[in-house]
């Protein structure tokens, strides 16, 4: 054997070292990143599992009364989860009713109205909003939104509504500074950034040709978006729409600041209500027993309306892509 | 039992990752009432320097304490609801009053100062009760002929978390109203029938500075930290007074301890013409059998020392015990605290 070829051997023998090595900590990535993949699901299932493990009882004792009674008696064991449910669908429908058509109207405003020099600003601003955490709006509510509203707001609410029938029931007062509509607000504010984040994102790809073609035929702006742009990105902007509604439904610090607390429920807005989460951040350390396990079963029923929410919004927002991509 | 007990576990780790504190060997561990809580916190900064050993204790409420307590969880449990020699001996635990406070309705009325609003009981329960809806009512007006009350609802605000101060609270009512008794009952935590909830003496007090026209009930401490108006009241006896250490202490007077079978006594509505209605006493809960001997040991060490600091409980407003019922503490200690 000469030199060069022992020296080919030599360079083969490497080779096959270095291409095993490769395979080598490729098999090992994959085993890690599996693992990882597999670790989220599995957290997932126990999570689920703990809660239906935990709310058993409870279920199992209630039944379905747990859903539709009022009562929530600690004394008695008595649990009734209807207050808590009411207070989360209210506050959060009270936050969408301002919520939505704000923020669609700061996502029209920025993509086709707004000067090219104020875009970014006004842009930052509102991701900066969604950047503050929650505790913080629970502080601004609770010492400057609470009060403003007490003072000013629900004495004029009360009085010019008295004589119009439904809404005198609906804004019922005296009014409490901590009530489901102040908890309404503070959720709004909050989950308005999301809701026009994604709105700007979605109008943004509406197909400049669309646009053209209808302004080139004489419409006006607001023919543009009303009949161009809102119709092509419907199903994108009801999928930002359900995110915030998500976050809604399962805000806790800021809520429990400014919502009162109480497990009456009261047609009027100005009274104070509870929500799931609410209940459960004030009420965990204290429990025991059935009492544990009516909290767990409130909390999966909050997991079951979020998750129910969150799956919604991603099929609409899958259906977004796809005709995009057509 | 076991997901419960989990739960607690991670709970009170969470707790202690959150206050960045890391328990050493020489630490001591507890969790409790917040009614003194206050007060355990300047105990332990002062025990530290004097001995170099940390309290790491967790203001999560009472009932929280003798969950936490029953899980062995902590060294010592604290609560404001006593436990009764049975449920003692049924948990193997041993109770022992620590210190003893007031309870003060608290207002917001503009232009009305400390003491210059008065309340009995019977008004108070009506309040709560939402019987008694303004502040201009004839109840409340009899009771305070010379000050200007606003013609505005009353805002009840009551605490959202289970608590040791509302089921003292809510035992006073009931001793002075047949009605509150028959329907809101004892409880640290009933259905409250008017009013909003604010979680802990803080949240109440906050919630109180920060709501016109708004009636609360705190620990005194809080109010007075807080400088809010504390409304006087008349005790059993028909007398009106104003929540000072004094008052607080004539009501403890009366209290007897050496008949009181595993310390379980409530102060509620003392007889005496200086006495205030609301006092209440707050209790440690130990393992009669510990499974850490040694931190069982330390904790008792500490608590013999807070015995003898009685003077920093004072300058909080609380009421140190009497040197008699120390004496039995003492008793109890080395009879039923098997640390050795």
């Amino acid at each position: 054997m000469d030199e060069s070829a022992r020296a080919q051997a030599v360079s083969l023998m490497d080779r096959r070292k270095a291409l095993n090595a490769f395979r080598i900590g490729d098999a090992l990535f994959h085993r890690i990143t599996w693992s990882a993949a597999i670790f989220v699901l599995l957290l997932l299932g126990a999570i689920i599992g703990a809660l239906i493990w935990g709310a058993a009882p409870a279920l199992s004792k209630f039944g379905f009364a747990f859903i539709y009674s009022e009562r929530w008696s600690v004394n008695n064991e008595i649990f009734g989860a209807l207050s808590p449910i009411y207070g989360t669908l209210m506050s959060s429908l009270i936050a969408m009713l301002i919520a939505v058509p704000v923020g669609i109207g700061i996502a029209i405003f920025l993509t086709e109205l707004c000067p090219m020099g104020l875009r970014r600003p006004i842009g930052i601003a509102i991701e900066l909003l969604a950047g503050i955490p929650s505790i913080i709006y629970g502080i601004w509510g609770f010492f400057v939104l609470a009060p403003f509203l007490k003072e000013y707001v629900m004495p004029a609410l009360d009085e010019w509504l008295a004589p119009v029938p439904i809404l005198n029931v609906i804004f019922e007062g005296p009014g409490y500074a901590a009530s489901l509509l102040t908890a309404g607000l503070i959720l709004a504010i909050m989950v308005l950034p999301f809701i026009t984040a994604i709105s700007r994102d979605v109008f943004a790809t509406v197909p400049p040709v669309l646009k053209e073609a209808a302004f080139g035929v004489g419409c006006t702006k607001w023919e543009v978006v009303r009949n161009v742009v809102i119709p092509y990105t419907r199903v994108g902007v009801v999928g930002g729409v359900m995110l915030g509604l998500g976050r809604a439904l399962g805000e806790t610090m800021a809520v429990t600041f400014v919502i009162g607390n109480s497990k009456r429920i009261s047609f009027s807005l100005l009274d104070p209500a509870t929500t799931i989460s609410a209940t459960i951040a004030n009420e965990f350390q204290e429990a025991s027993g059935m009492y544990t396990s009516a909290l767990l079963a409130l909390g999966l029923l909050l997991f079951g309306i979020t998750f129910t929410v969150l799956a919604i919004s991603r099929v609409m927002l899958a259906r977004l892509d796809k005709k995009a991509g057509a | 039992m076991d997901l419960q007990n989990f739960f607690r576990v991670a709970l009170v780790a969470g707790a202690a990752l959150a206050a960045g504190q890391t328990a050493r060997a020489a630490d001591i561990t507890g969790a409790g009432a917040t009614f003194p809580a206050p007060l355990y916190a300047k105990w332990a900064e002062a025990y530290k320097k004097e001995t170099g050993n940390g309290l790491n204790y967790q203001a999560i409420g009472s009932g929280g304490g003798v969950n936490q307590i029953k899980a062995k969880t902590v060294t010592f449990g604290a609560s404001d609801i006593p436990q009764t020699a049975e449920d003692q001996a049924k948990a193997g635990l041993v109770q022992w009053p620590m210190v003893m406070g007031g309870i003060v309705a608290v207002v917001n009325l503009d232009g009305v100062k400390p003491g210059e609003i008065a309340i009995d009981g019977d008004t108070l329960a009506n309040i709560y009760l939402g019987k008694i809806k303004r502040w201009d009512d004839a109840a409340i007006k009899k009771l305070n002929p010379n000050v200007k009350l606003p013609s505005a609802g009353i805002t009840p605000v009551y605490r959202s978390d289970g608590s040791g101060t509302t089921f003292n609270f809510t035992d006073y009512l009931s001793r002075v109203s047949a009605d509150w008794k028959a329907k809101a009952g004892v409880s640290q935590s009933p259905e409250w029938p008017v009013g909003i909830g604010a979680k802990g003496n803080d949240g109440v007090a906050g919630s109180v500075a920060q709501t016109k026209n708004s009636i609360g009930y705190v620990e005194y401490a809080y109010a007075k930290q807080q400088k809010l108006t504390y409304a006087d009241m008349t005790n059993k006896a028909g007398k009106k007074v104003t929540p000072t250490a004094a008052a607080f202490q004539a009501a403890a007077a009366n209290a007897d301890w050496a008949k009181a079978p595993g310390y379980y006594l409530i102060l509620n509505d003392q007889p005496g013409d200086a006495s205030w209605p609301m006092t209440a006493a707050t209790f440690i809960l130990m393992h009669k059998e510990p499974t850490d001997k040694a931190a069982s040991t330390e904790a008792l060490k500490f608590f013999d020392w807070a015995y003898k600091n009685g003077k920093i409980a004072e300058d909080l407003d609380y009421i140190p015990m009497p040197a008699s019922v120390i004496e039995q503490v003492r008793k109890t200690w080395a009879t039923d605290v098997k640390n050795k």
